[in-house]
């Protein structure tokens, strides 16, 4: 279709497509690309409380991510998220494929009570989990604390957000509570591919159940597997709404730190705007890094 | 652990115990998941004296709907339940317009550049609110837009254009051009035979999609926290995260806090069970194929 013998209609129709994606692009452009461009200078600027003040920014290039680097807070908050990030994420899945695999096993009322559970966890809105969650371990008239103190553990009038380790094994178990159903459900369809004869045929020539299920399920679930676990360790590497609800119901933030609160404490809490920016840049160049693989394997299924 | 895992497996076999057992464990589970839900309604009707009591009341018997009632009275429910709504229904309408002009330009037109822009859609879909919110709250800051309803508008259809585009693709795609060029062969203009043709097909994609945005911007937190910092401009997640802040100070009538949850999370939970399915395929769609 050379553009010489292009009728007017004809070009009209190779223009259509570029004005249907306008809308689409402007926004993204104005709310995502500008302030992307905006993060990106400033990064490399001094822009404190003066300058929020109307006074310019000078260019300091690298010295913000410089400072980050030689700062060993920012190194012990990467260490935290990324720990929590793959902890959460690992504990997710075991349960996810564990849930996954009894709900094939179990009988048909049972898997729909499963289903229905399940189905409610995820529904709830992230918010309203984290009140619900801040009800259940609250320290004096939590739940929790009752049974596990009527059980005959020491837990009467316990504080768990007082501790940074107890806060965050809280903080992952509500991560979890959310996480498992999509795991769950996302496993449970990939094992419907499984097919019962030859489970039974290797079950009948004398494979255990640990053997059926390392070399006969999980090559044949292999990519959703690994679709589900990257969405998980994309999605536990923010964090933000679970950990700032928990510090806002009386933990000291900088002990229970991740990527994501650090940086809305640098720049909404000191103005530091600049040492804001970069390590928001630091984790969008992370993101966009381990999202690499996801993004490659929904283009393999736009082209087919 | 014999038997353990023997999937799609419709055969009648004698019970055995260790099926016993997984039915057992299955109703555990199910329990655990289902607890907080349901402690969250439960707790919504118990009075705050019962509630603060040492040992905890399981079964709402003579609960009442007063924590409903107070919640309302409180004042500051309804105006964030209409900055939520007027949020989300400017949300939902932008987000379906300008997914749905891009997904028929990305699934019914080759082109050059595309292959780009869906590259593009994919990444931001990914990228992290944390990772952009103090720059977008500048640039709120910068035309005047904090505490405004606009604003946060703005930055939630930015965030939830780029899947639902991604879904409505799949939608578009799944309807053959043919049919619509048969219209056009019966003399309909394209748009007309888009309209009667096409159109009422993708219904049930809008439905899908539009539920979808809706969600997102329903529970959205991270932005909203940035954006409107003004008491008086609150959706409905930060109203909620007041009650959070305001219980690490002083003493909570949790009854109300769980009353104010259950209204929060009760049309997220319909909407949710509508959608579900697509969801889950829209995410993982091309691993669970194959």
């Amino acid at each position: 279709m050379s553009a010489l013998t292009a009728t007017p209609r004809r070009r009209r129709r190779i223009l259509t497509p570029y004005f249907l994606l306008i809308p689409a692009v402007g926004i993204l452009v104005l709310a995502m690309g500008y302030p992307l461009v905006w993060q990106l200078i400033t990064s490399t600027q001094q822009f404190g409380l003066a300058q929020q003040f109307g006074q310019p920014a000078p260019f300091v290039w690298f010295a913000n991510y410089v400072q980050l680097a030689t700062d060993p807070y920012m190194w012990t908050v990467i260490g935290r998220s990324i720990a929590f990030c793959f902890v959460t994420a690992a504990v997710t899945m075991v349960l996810g494929v564990l849930i996954a695999l009894l709900m094939g096993v179990v009988n048909r009322v049972v898997r729909i009570i499963i289903q229905i559970s399940l189905l409610l966890a995820w529904a709830m809105p992230v918010v309203a989990a984290m009140t619900v969650w801040n009800w259940l371990f609250n320290w004096r008239i939590g739940v929790v604390n009752w049974l596990l103190s009527s059980v005959g553990l020491p837990f009467q009038d316990h504080n768990w957000l007082q501790e940074p380790l107890s806060f965050f094994a809280i903080a992952m178990i509500i991560v979890v509570w959310m996480s498992v159903p999509f795991v769950a459900f996302s496993i449970y369809a990939g094992l419907t591919q499984v097919s019962g004869e030859v489970l039974e045929a290797a079950q009948m020539d004398g494979a255990s159940a640990s053997q059926r299920f390392w070399n006969i399920i999980v090559p044949i679930i292999r990519p959703v597997l690994g679709i589900v676990l990257l969405l998980q360790v994309i999605w536990d590497l923010r964090v933000f709404t679970q950990i700032k609800l928990l510090q806002d119901a009386g933990s000291i933030a900088s002990e229970t730190n991740l990527l994501g609160t650090y940086i809305y404490q640098l720049g909404t809490g000191s103005s530091n705007f600049g040492l804001a920016s970069a390590v928001s840049v630091f984790v969008l160049i992370l993101t966009v890094a381990i999202s690499a693989f996801y993004v490659r394997s929904l283009l393999k299924e736009d082209e087919s | 652990m014999s038997g353990a895992i023997r999937l799609g497996n419709r055969r009648r076999t004698p019970i055995k115990p260790s099926r016993v057992m997984f039915n057992v464990i299955g109703i555990v589970i199910a329990l655990v998941w289902i607890f907080p839900v349901y402690w969250m309604v439960n707790s919504s009707l118990l009075p705050n004296v019962v509630l603060q009591e040492q040992t905890p009341t399981f079964v709402p018997f003579g609960g009442s709907w007063d924590n409903f009632t107070a919640v309302f009275a409180g004042g500051t429910f309804f105006p964030a339940l209409g900055m939520s709504v007027v949020i989300a229904l400017v949300v939902v309408v932008c987000c379906l317009f300008f997914a749905f002009l891009a997904a028929l330009a990305i699934s019914r037109f080759r082109f050059r550049g595309r292959k780009g822009f869906v590259l593009a859609i994919l990444f931001i879909q990914m990228l992290p609110a944390e990772g952009l919110f103090i720059a977008q709250y500048k640039l709120m800051a910068s035309v005047n837009l904090l505490n405004t309803v606009l604003g946060v508008s703005i930055l939630y259809i930015a965030a939830v254009v780029p899947f639902t585009i991604w879904m409505l693709r799949g939608f578009v795609a799944g309807i053959p051009a043919e049919l619509e060029e048969a219209a056009m062969v019966d003399g309909l203009s394209r748009t007309k035979a888009f309209l009667r043709i096409t159109f009422p097909l993708l219904a049930p994609g809008l439905v899908a999609s539009g539920v979808y945005a809706f969600l997102q911007a329903w529970n959205e937190f991270t932005v909203a926290l940035v954006v409107l910092q003004d008491n008086a401009d609150q959706t409905l997640p930060l109203w909620l995260r007041g009650f959070i802040q305001a219980s690490a100070s002083r003493a909570t009538d949790w009854g109300q806090v769980m009353a104010a949850s259950t209204l929060v999370a009760l049309p997220v939970i319909i909407f949710f069970l509508f959608v579900q399915g697509r969801m889950t395929s829209g995410l993982v769609s091309g691993a669970v194929k194959g």
